[in-house]
């Protein structure tokens, strides 16, 4: 891991620019958020091309949704709370259901958006997505992820949704030798004892989980799963298969995301025990992020105690 | 200005489509006569004289585009389609049936002709917004046109829709208000009223026209008219009856959702055969 930080959403709106110069059909939506989305960066450089909707999240979609009818890749950007909650009839209905080319690429999701407190904070975000048939769902874990899968969504046909976030975060990945590869997880470190899979900002602290309990002698796989729909299916039956023992970790409720995600492939294919890391079933609250990232339970403490309490349980079988 | 035998040709398919929304609907069992009888006049008048859309190539890049946001009244648009050719009409009679192209509300991905698919009230002009700013970017001279229904516009979604078309000049874009004055729960200034309609988008900056709904000239003359209106949006307030054409029909709020049995059906269809072409 590198010693730099930036937000998912900085290098989101970096991303646009590049996207918006190679292809005119890149169009950009925001709903009064676009200093905090960062879509501001494209406003900037294609004003044309970018449409500032006011605060009407409905009609961002449903706009959004007109002009990929009529071929263009427009990317809409707001809060996660409200791209997903707000105008989840929007995106069902006129997005979704008819498979519409519209990229929703959602800042400000998680815990992590702070003292705004629980209103503008989503932990329901991925379940709501990923029970669209035809969404694909994309958590990037850092800024390098990110840029890769904002360029993936542009080129695939069909919805995705995107999940940003506010903080700064570890950057993990290297440019020179990352690759995207939409739909597969990836194998960030071996390991025989048990398998962390992570996504979004929890796959640095699950590395530092990692370290942790190596230095416990406890060997554990660390996996980054970016695309939670589809999810990489082979590879989490492949690792259960290997380690026996499997942990989650999410900046998200533990219903209805990637450890929901992971626990509906595993029961169906190769039972094991799992733990699951995220907010359970409750709002959030102001604060300072790394307070709640505590509070809550979302550190790599937490994940070295879950991997703990599953191996335990393992032993127990 | 339109000619009497142009006219007479207008009226001709108008009465071909009640004719076929009658067959499919009790053919279907269930579905929605009322407020697809009342849309037949502006239906065809878009698709028989007004639109440029080519049936044998329904993705051609240089047609207008028609939004049914009142995705309910599909069965009207599905008649005219078929009139125009999109499809066989008798796909017409497999309406809400399992493995049909036309499903109960307008499908996209399954039907020729439908520009998209709507269903949820409220979305339709949000969605045109979206496809006249795609012509504007792509400068085509080509318009969008969407049906509303005058309960739909008791959503919120119309009101941010209706902003944005004039906040971006929408000069290509052009509504039309299926003004019958009824909804399922009964008369629209009863359940929750929209009214005054007309001051309302005219507050919003939309140039707005009052017409008969049910007269092609009438029609016709405005939407020529709309057309030359630069740098905003109009709107057509039609106003018309719901379930026109059919006596036992007409203005009845019990007909918004339900289908005629065979014999209703067999009365209804004898009305209209009589009825003026």
């Amino acid at each position: 891991m590198r010693k730099e930080k930036m937000a998912t959403r900085d290098a989101y709106g970096k991303t646009l620019i590049e996207l918006g110069r190679q292809n005119r059909d890149i169009v950009v939506l925001d709903a009064d958020l676009s200093k905090s989305t960062r879509t501001e960066y494209f406003a900037k450089e294609f004003p044309e091309r970018f449409f500032n909707v006011g605060i009407a999240e409905q009609n961002l979609m449903g706009i959004a949704a007109g002009l990929a009818a009529s071929g263009k890749i427009p990317f809409a950007s707001t809060f996660a709370v409200f791209a997903t909650g707000r105008a989840y009839d929007q995106v069902r209905n006129t997005i979704a259901y008819p498979g519409l080319n519209v990229k929703i690429a959602a800042s400000h999701a998680g815990i992590t958006v702070g003292e705004d407190g629980a209103s503008h904070q989503t932990f329901e975000d991925i379940s709501l997505m990923r029970g669209l048939p035809g969404m694909t769902v994309i958590v990037p874990a850092d800024a390098v992820e990110t840029r890769f899968a904002v360029k993936k969504a542009a080129e695939v046909k069909g919805p995705v949704y995107i999940r940003l976030g506010r903080p700064k975060v570890p950057v993990i990945f290297d440019e020179t030798d990352y690759s995207f590869e939409l739909g597969k997880g990836i194998i960030l470190r071996e390991g025989k004892d048990a398998t962390i899979f992570a996504t979004g900002i929890m796959v640095s602290r699950a590395l530092e989980a990692a370290d942790v309990l190596a230095d416990k002698d406890v060997d554990v796989k660390v996996v980054n799963i970016h695309t939670i729909k589809p999810i990489d299916e082979d590879l989490i039956i492949r690792c259960a298969k290997q380690t026996g023992a499997v942990v989650t970790a999410e900046e998200h409720s533990i219903i209805g995301g990637l450890g929901s995600a992971v626990s509906e492939v595993l029961a169906e294919n190769y039972p094991v025990v799992i733990k699951r890391i995220g907010i359970q079933d409750e709002f959030g609250m102001s604060g300072d992020a790394g307070e709640l990232l505590v509070h809550y339970k979302l550190t790599s403490k937490d994940i070295v105690e879950g991997v703990e309490s599953c191996l335990k349980m393992k032993k127990a079988l | 200005m339109i000619d009497n035998e142009r006219l007479s040709e207008l009226k001709s398919t108008a009465k071909k489509v009640r004719i076929n929304i009658i067959k499919m609907l009790a053919e279907a069992g269930s579905g929605h006569p009322g407020g697809s009888l009342s849309i037949v006049e502006i239906l065809t008048a878009l698709y028989f004289q007004v639109m440029k859309v080519d049936p044998s190539n329904p993705n051609w890049p240089d047609r207008d585009r028609f939004v049914l946001s009142k995705g309910h009244a599909a069965p009207a648009l599905y008649a005219v389609l078929a009139e125009k050719g999109f499809f066989s009409k008798e796909e017409l009679m497999t309406l809400r049936k399992k493995g049909s192209i036309l499903q109960g509300h307008p499908d996209m991905k399954k039907t020729p002709g439908v520009e998209i698919s709507t269903g949820s009230l409220g979305q339709g002009l949000s969605v045109a917004v979206g496809m006249a700013l795609g012509y504007k970017l792509d400068n085509k001279q080509n318009y969008v046109y969407v049906l509303l229904g005058d309960g739909e516009i008791e959503e919120g979604q119309i009101w941010e829709a209706a902003m944005a078309a004039v906040h971006y000049n929408l000069d290509n874009l052009i509504a039309v208000l299926d003004y019958n004055g009824l909804q399922i729960d009964g008369p629209i200034s009863q359940v929750m009223s929209p009214e005054p309609i007309k001051v309302k988008w005219q507050a919003f900056g939309w140039n707005v026209i009052e017409i008969d709904g049910h007269d092609f000239e009438e029609i016709i003359t405005a939407i020529n008219e709309a057309q030359k209106v630069k740098g905003r949006p109009t709107i057509l307030i039609a106003k018309t009856v719901k379930g026109k054409g059919v006596s036992f029909m007409e203005n009845e709020v019990d007909w918004h959702g339900k289908a005629p049995s065979a014999q209703e059906a067999e009365q209804a269809l004898r009305e209209l055969n009589k009825g003026e072409e």
